[in-house]
This record gives C-alpha cells, structure tokens and sequence, in this order.
C-alpha cells in the first residue's frame, strides 16, 4: 500500500546533508517570504491575471529573466565550489565527495545552458522579435505560455533533488552511457536529470515552431525576409535548429528512460545494447544546442554595431548567409565531440574538416561587423563595450575551436581542461556577452529608463579581466594534462597554483555578476533622470523602437508598412504620414498554460519516485485540459478603434508629463555614490510597500 | 460593426487559419525526427539478437499486411469524412469519422495481439536490443494512434453538439493531417521493420 501510494520515497529521501539541508531551508525560506510578501501587499491576484496567465510575449519575455537571473546565480555557486575543491584537493581529498563533486559540475551544465542561457534567448526573443517584426502576438499566445511553463517545471525539477532524493546525477552533463544506465547509476539523479530536460526540451520545441511561423508568417507588409532586422533573421536560424534537433533529444532521452526503467537494451552493455549510440545521438542535439544559442547573439551584435556606429550594417546579404552557413554546417559536426570513439580515418577527418568550415561563415559574420565600424561614428556605450569583449574572447574560442577539429590534436587535448576552457571562450564570449549587450540594449524598451552606463562599464571590464583570469590557467592546465572533471589530484602534478588562479579569475566574476546587480538597482534610484520619453534612447533603426517604452501591450497601435531594412529610421527621416487606426485582436489570458506544466511535472515527479498513479493521473488531467480547450472557441478579445486612438492619446499624454519631469541634471551615479544612498533608498522602499 | 470591418476580421481568421496549418506541418516535421532517430536506432540494433530470435523467426507477414491495409483503408475514409465535412454535411462527416474510428481501433488491436503473442512466448524488449528497438518503435507508433483516436473522439463528441461550426473545421483539417501522418510513418515501419525482416 505504501509502495502504491509514494513509491520508492522513504526516510532516506529527505535531505540529511549539509547542502541538501541548507538547500531545502533556502528555498523554504524564499517561499516564505514570497508568500508573506504577496500575501501583505495583497498582489495573489495581480501576480495570477497580470503576470502568470498572461500570454503577452513581452511579459513572458521577462518572467524568463527573472527565473533565468535566479538560476544565473543557483549555477555560478557550483563553480565556486568547483573550483574551490580543486584548489583544495592538491594532494589530499578537499572538502567535497567524489559523489557531490560530479553532481555538482553535471548541474552546472544542465543549468546553465538549459535553464540560463537557453532562458534568456528565449526572452530577448520573446519579447523583440514581435516589435522587431511589427507583430501584435505571437501565431500561438497559448503554446508560448505553455513553453514558458514547461521549462518553469524543468527548473523545479533540476532542482527537486534537494528536497527529496539527495542526489542528482553524476554523470556529465550530457549523461552518457552506459554510466547513466541503471547498472551504474542506479539513484534517482540521473532520473530527475532525465525529466528535467525532457519536460523543458518540449517546451523548446513548440516555443521554437511558434517563433518560427510567427517570424514567416507575421511580418508587417512590405517586410520581405531580406528587409528583416538581423536579430529576427538570428532568432530563425536558431529556431530552425532547435525544430530540428529538439526532437533528437527528446526521443534519446526516452530511449534512455526505457532502458533505466522498463529494461530495454538500446545503451547497455550487454544483449546486443550501444552505448557509442547514445554518444552519437545526444550529441547530434548538444552540438547544435551550442550553436542554437550563439545565432540570435550574433543577431544581437549585428543591431548594436550598426546602432552605435551609426551606419546600416555593412555586407547584409553575407550576414544573413553566413548565419545560415553557420546554421547548416553546425548540424554535421557533432562526431568531433568523439574523435577517439575509434572511427575510421575518414570519418574523423570528415567530421574535422567540416568543423573547420564553421569558421569561414563565422569570419565573415565578424567582418560585416568590422566593416560596419568601419568610418563609423562610433559610440562607446555599454552595449558596445560587451561587443568587444565578446570579439576578444570569441577570437580565442575560435582558434582554440580550429585547433581542437583536428583529430590528431584532439586525440591529445580530448577530455582535458584545454576542451573547458573553449568551450567556456565560445559560450561566454559568444552567447553570455550577446546577451547581456542585448539586455543593455533593449532594457530602455523592457523598464522605460536606460541603465546606468558608468557602473556598467565597470560591470564588463570585470568580466572580461575576470574572464581570462579564470580560464587563462584552464587552457595551461589542459596542455599540462589535467583532465575535465578533476575532482583531487597529487600534489606534484603542479596544477594548484593554475587552479588557485582560475579560482580568483572566479571571484572576479563573481564581483562582475554584482556589479550588474548594482547597475541595475542604481539606474532604478535614478530613474527621473535616465528616463526614456520617446521609445527611441539609441537612435535607432528598426521597428521595436517606433514604439513607447515600455511597449504597450498591443505592440503597434498601427500596424506600420515597410519598406527598407531599416524603416524606423526611414520614418524618422521621411515622417509619418496620417494615421487610421482600426479594430485590434488580442489573445485572452489563459491558465492552461500552468495546469498542464503543472501535470507535466508530476509526470516526470511519478516517474522519478514510480508513483504509478500520479503518472497515470497526471497524464488523464493533460487530456483533460486538452479537450476542455478544444471546446474553448473563444479565445480572444477585441480593442475597438476609438478605444485604440484614446490609449494612444493618454500614453502619449503621460510621456509628455514625464518628459518634463525628467531630471537630466545629475550624472549617471558611481559606485561611490551608490554606497552611500542605497541603504537610504532601501529602507524607504521597504517602509513605502503598501 | 462595419463593412470594412468585417473584411478586416475575414481576413484576420483566413491568416490565423493559414498559421495553425503551417504550424501543424512543422509540428509532424518534429514528430517525424523523432521517428526518424527510432528508424536509426532499429536499423543499428536490427541484428544485435543477443542469441535471442530474429525477426524473421517472429513476424507473422500476414499480421503485418492485415494492420497495413487496415490503416490504409482507414486513411481513405478520413478523407472522405474531411469532404464531406467541408461541405457541412454533418452526417456523413460523422459516419466516415466513425468508420475511421473504428478502423483505428482495429489496427491497434492487431498491434496488441501482435505484442501479446511475443511477450506471451517470452520475447520481451528486456530480451535483446532488437526487441528493444522494434518494441519501442511500433509501440510508438501505437501510441500516436492511441492520441490520435482521442483527438477523433473528443472532435466527434464536439460535432454532435455543437455542429460542424468554423473552427471544428479547421481542426479536423490538421486531424486528418496527422492521421495519414501516421499512415505514412506506418508504410515505412512495415517496410523497415516487416518485409527487411525476410529479406
């Protein structure tokens, strides 16, 4: 009876270590003060009609950063204590298991592609391809909210195993096999690694074919696909690659749930099992996964070098060429990832020589962007500072990349700390820095005022000195021989002053990571005075900046006509002529989203535990919920034209008053500054909440 | 409401309608990769029998044709069914749907008597990769057919009730999509999985 009603679950599953322990009581405690907060403010509601149902892109847009800003922080406390155990085990056993050690650097990986950087694509594309685009909603309103709800489960899940389990897997990121098989590994961390990205990597899927219909299907009249923004043409690519490599994962990923738990033989060892096929087939997805998140990051740098430079980007038409190039040959690369797997010559060299490829397409995108600069009247605004970041780190992922394709270096370098450390130049360097510059950029349009530029240039000097402090030494210690995954070693191997280097390199960042909290909270203490009254903060030329900040929840009060690449700044050039407005259509909230992420989640939770019955029950409230919407015809809602024009007098009302009271006096507040008047402002902000 | 107006809602719904197909479409191509990698897997593991029996010593052809023809014919009365539903004729919309209903349900009893009889005889997927890869790829087949008959049931139901109204229209479109859908995966499992068998 027992075993029918919770399955395995039994004392041993409650947390009984020091970080499970610790864990638990930290998420009890951030429950608790969210509950006490909503429930003092009186904000259930708001939180539930506003914010949780809404299928308004923008604000799905920035619930992923805010979920992503947490789980930022829940990965980047496993790298310091990655690296603070190696720099401790030198010879003697640190102060973390073998056990701990490897769960923690396989979450690491999880959470930081998959609920991090993935997260925060998936937001910045959220919210600006639809005004990029001159778009009202999204194809469907319902399955982005259901996307965004599936990953939600995913990162409850990743994170479910502090409260009940104890262990997550310790497998590597990718989980191979047949370490991951039920012989190996027979806890339930490789369980809840399984069901946490099976349940988000579905969400990725519907999420990616509707941004795909809605970029190909959507577009404002006059907008051909050689008028579209670079951000838009980024997001497609990248969304195309998703379709086509999601499914790959999910379909592993079941595979290897059957044989943990019905005893199938697809990767085991023995009766006739593969595991060099599991190898190959998640890396058919992990491979492109990298470049799913690179594309629209380089989307986000064509925009600022061509804003900050004042110029249209230079050599367009290769730019979109050369992230299509990119995105196709990306797919055909996945076995260099296991040259050593004992492939023939030929195919080795294959694989290598297309992986070498990848760099023409990639060079041509870095030199539209030089060409753009070039005798452009550049500013040097954050945004574009992390653009030069990312060209010094890239520059260094890239060659480190060039050499890891050829086979026989590889053989050398293969599983060692060099391979971290450019994968780390390319996913820093290529896709955090793309997002943050992103984020730098948009953020007038999310909030309605510009950030803070001097903390923000301390925020990416930081990054950048703290960047190659950390994995500078890595590259070192991958030619010494030290291997991923290094959890002690003899003290004469010499690795402890590399990794008591990465260590600070760590810290640094870590200090980065504030200061970016400090931009923000110092740009909303000055809020009057960065305040962004027109839309268009940068001088713009696309479409997202012809619209208030922030945009109002219909995006386009008039659906404008294009007709260049770059019709905001046309518009601005040439004016706008007579406006009619007309009747607007807009999706209805809906809860679905959240109930069926909700039974999602207690699919992958029955499976974890083997609680027959939830799965079962879980699953029947899934059809459920599908049919009673099937039955559901009336799912949208209609802003009348005269109501249109009044909101769009009243915005315009409001922008004007702000617009006079903005303060332009002062100067963008230093970090001394903020010191003295932020515990001030904290304490009034605290006594002024009801 | 205007007349311009409701040119503008026409053409409003006609888009949406255009969007939902073309998503639905790339939702089979997603589908169809995941079917795509269960092909490969088969094809890789197809001989790895573990001493165990091969398919030549399991399949019964006949089974397999009888559940191919099945599945045809029933591919042919969902087309039926979406003419006469796009004409409004309600009853014979629901007759053909029905057959295919039931025509489905046939096919995934030949499939269950199939799976009985292996396992039953003792080869089950724990048996060898083979099974292991045949099992899990027919038996993802059956499970689309499962959602499949679902789906068709619960748009019956709405039919009966509501009629054949706009927007149940749109939707049996992409129904029947997805079910030759099925059909076309099935023509290659019978013919990766079946007749390779005896070659």
């Amino acid at each position: 009876m027992k075993e029918f009603l919770i399955g395995n679950i039994d004392g041993k599953a409650l947390p009984h270590d020091y970080h499970t322990i610790l864990g638990s009581i930290s998420f009890f405690l951030m429950f608790v003060f969210i509950v006490a907060f909503l429930t003092y403010t009186k904000r259930w509601k708001w939180l539930w009609n506003d914010w949780l149902t809404s299928v308004d892109p923008k604000k799905i847009g920035i619930m992923y950063f805010i979920v992503a800003a947490f789980m930022l922080i829940r990965g980047g406390i496993d790298v310091i204590m990655m690296w603070l155990q190696q720099v401790l085990a030198s010879g003697s056993d640190g102060y973390l298991s073998a056990q701990h050690y490897q769960e923690i650097f396989t979450a690491h990986g999880n959470i930081m592609v998959f609920f991090v950087a993935m997260a925060l694509i998936f937001g910045l594309v959220n919210y600006i391809v639809p005004l990029q685009i001159g778009a009202r909603d999204l194809a469907s309103p319902f399955l982005n909210t259901l996307g965004f709800w599936l990953y939600v489960a995913g990162v409850v899940m990743v994170n479910m195993f502090f409260l009940l389990g104890g262990e997550y897997a310790a497998t590597g990121w990718l989980a191979v096999a047949p370490l991951s098989g039920k012989e190996f590994s027979p806890g339930v961390g490789v369980d809840y690694w399984i069901w946490s990205l099976q349940i988000s990597g579905i969400g990725t899927t519907l999420g990616a074919i509707n941004f795909i219909i809605t970029i190909l299907k959507m577009r404002a009249p006059g907008m051909s696909l050689m008028k579209m923004p670079l951000f838009t043409w980024g997001s497609l690519c990248s969304m195309v690659m998703a379709v086509s490599v999601f499914p790959l994962l999910t379909a592993t990923l079941f595979l290897m749930f059957f044989d943990r738990y019905i005893g199938t033989n697809f990767f085991t060892t023995t009766l006739g099992g593969n595991p060099m096929m599991y190898t190959n087939l998640i890396w058919m997805w992990g491979h492109p996964e990298v470049y799913i998140l690179m594309l629209p990051s380089f989307g986000i740098f064509s925009e600022i070098v061509s804003t900050f430079s004042r110029k249209s980007l230079a050599f367009y038409k290769s730019n979109v060429v050369g992230m299509i190039g990119v995105s196709a040959v990306a797919l055909l690369v996945w076995l260099h990832h296991f040259f050593t797997m004992g492939a023939s010559a030929e195919v080795n060299s294959a694989f290598g020589v297309a992986t070498i490829i990848i760099a023409i397409p990639t060079t041509a995108l870095v030199i539209t962007w030089i060409a753009t600069m070039y005798k452009g009247r550049i500013s040097y605004k954050t945004p574009m500072l992390w653009f030069l970041g990312f060209i010094s780190i890239f520059a260094l992922g890239g060659i480190s990349g060039v050499l890891l394709a050829i086979p026989p270096v590889d053989f050398q370098l293969h599983n060692s700390l060099f391979l971290v450390a450019h994968f780390h130049s390319t996913v820093i360097g290529g896709v955090l820095f793309g997002i943050f510059a992103g984020l730098n950029y948009w953020f007038p349009k999310f909030a309605g005022f510009k950030l803070n530029e001097r903390i923000g240039r301390y925020a990416v000097w930081t990054w950048i000195v703290g960047f190659f402090v950390a994995f500078v030494p890595l590259y070192i210690l991958g030619l010494m021989g030290a291997t991923r995954r290094l959890d002690r070693y003899d003290a004469d191997t010499g690795y402890q002053p590399f990794f008591t280097v990465a260590l600070i390199g760590g810290l640094i960042i870590c200090a980065a990571v504030a200061l970016q909290a400090v931009q923000i909270i110092a740009s909303y203490m000055q809020k009057r005075r960065l305040l962004d009254t027109t839309g268009d903060p940068w001088d713009g030329r696309t479409l997202e900046w012809s619209v208030p900040s922030p945009a109002p929840s219909y995006n386009f009060a008039v659906i404008p006509t294009v007709s260049s690449r770059e019709p905001y700044f046309d518009m601005k050039n040439q004016g706008i002529g007579k406006i009619k407005y007309t009747d607007i259509h807009m999706p209805k909230n809906t809860g679905f989203g959240i109930y069926i992420s909700i039974f999602a989640f207690l699919i992958g939770f029955g499976f974890v535990w083997e609680i027959v019955w939830l799965v079962v029950a879980s699953i029947l409230g899934i059809i459920i919920c599908m049919i009673v919407k099937t039955f559901n015809d009336d799912s949208e809602y209609t802003i009348p034209a005269a109501v249109v024009e009044k909101m769009v007098e009243v915005q315009e009302a409001k922008m004007r008053s702000l617009a006079k009271g903005a303060n332009h006096d002062e100067e963008d507040m230093g970090l001394m500054q903020f010191i003295k008047e932020a515990p001030v402002w904290a304490w009034n902000l605290v006594r002024g909440i009801k | 409401m205007t007349d311009h107006s409701l040119v503008i809602d026409k053409e409003h719904e006609e888009a949406a309608d255009d969007r939902t197909m073309f998503g639905f479409w790339v939702y089979l191509m997603t589908d169809l990769l995941m079917f795509a990698v269960l092909f490969a897997v088969y094809a890789v593991l197809r001989n790895n029998t573990a001493g165990g029996p091969s398919g030549r010593d399991l399949f019964s052809p006949e089974l397999a044709l009888a559940g191919t023809l099945i599945l045809l014919v029933s591919s042919f009365t969902v087309g039926v069914a979406m003419i006469a539903a796009r004409n409004g004729l309600k009853n014979q919309a629901l007759t053909w749907f029905g057959i295919t209903f039931l025509l489905g349900l046939a096919f995934l009893g030949v499939e269950a008597y199939e799976f009985y009889e292996f396992i039953h005889e003792g080869h089950t997927w724990r048996t060898s990769a083979f099974l292991s890869a045949f099992f899990v790829l027919v038996g993802t087949h059956g499970v689309h057919i499962i959602t499949g008959l679902i789906w068709l049931g619960t748009t019956l139901v709405y039919i009966v009730k509501r009629g054949l109204n706009k927007p149940i229209v749109r939707k049996l479109a992409l129904l029947s999509l997805f079910w030759h859908f099925l059909d076309i995966v099935w023509i290659f499992i019978f013919t990766v999985v079946y007749l390779m068998a005896f070659v």
